[in-house]
């Protein structure tokens, strides 16, 4: 199984034509979940999400020649598909609505309010995409910040700059908006 | 910005966005996929074609903006 594995990344890194297609398709339908979840996480549109998986792996099969195996395949379609996640959201308008139709855990903090919610879920719209990204991978989705570094391709350190200065902004664009933290 | 806050600021984010769980496509996005391959690469927008064209002009007019630009690059 392990064999076969390394056989299918091998004939997707070398290209050869009578092999590359199948090694590709074998691919997508292997990872395409892991991508799809990945996508909607950043950017909580599950149409978004579907197409961005799409975009993602025309990529990913463009630039197969630079597909390093000793990375492993998974790390490196979630490096690829969030850049085009953060270039999906640099298109998008702030203030879209988030969530729309997205399978989520309830919340639970009934303290916090529907208008709150959505004060917060609008100012949250309107950070930069790189912002958004780090921000909600490492605050809403609780990954590891090393997890987050490798697919943004930037350090650990950089990973942290990131969401403080994302939560800073929030909190100022919260206080214009009348929510004091 | 203190521990307090940013805490206070975690936990508005994680209330007005919930964590996603279990996110599966809802069908096989393989034909979609045959059809971007089939589609082969986007043309770049008539604006990107404008933008490089004005920088060009705006090059050759001052070339001195050149080390400048690429500066910013």
């Amino acid at each position: 199984m392990q064999d076969e594995a390394r056989g299918v990344l091998e004939d997707f890194r070398n290209g050869h034509p009578e092999t590359f297609n199948n090694a590709f398709e074998a691919l997508f339908r292997m990872y395409q979940r892991t991508v799809y979840g990945w996508l909607l996480r950043i950017v909580r549109n599950p149409a978004a999400a579907e197409e961005l998986t799409v975009e993602a792996f025309w990529r990913i099969y463009r630039a197969h020649a630079r597909f390093d195996p000793s990375r492993g395949f998974e790390a490196w379609a979630r490096t690829i598909a969030t850049h085009a996640a953060i270039d999906w959201l640099r298109t998008q308008k702030a203030e879209i609505e988030l969530l729309a139709d997205v399978p989520a855990a309830p919340t639970g903090d009934p303290a916090i309010s529907a208008e709150i919610r959505r004060k917060t879920a609008a100012a949250f719209s309107r950070l930069p995409p790189k912002l958004r990204v780090a921000a909600v991978l490492a605050v809403v989705e609780e990954l590891p910040h090393k997890e987050i570094a490798a697919a943004l391709g930037i350090s650990v350190t950089a990973v942290k700059v990131r969401v403080f200065r994302a939560l800073r902004l929030l909190r100022t664009d919260l206080q214009q908006q009348g929510v004091t933290p | 910005m203190n521990a307090h806050d940013e805490d206070r600021i975690k936990q508005l984010l994680k209330g007005a966005m919930p964590p996603i769980s279990n996110a599966e496509p809802p069908c096989d996005l393989w034909p979609a996929m045959l059809r971007r391959l089939d589609a082969g690469p986007a043309a770049p927008p008539w604006f990107d074609w404008a933008l490089a064209g004005g920088l060009v002009v705006f090059a050759l007019a001052l070339p001195a903006s050149i080390p400048v630009f690429l500066y910013y690059l």
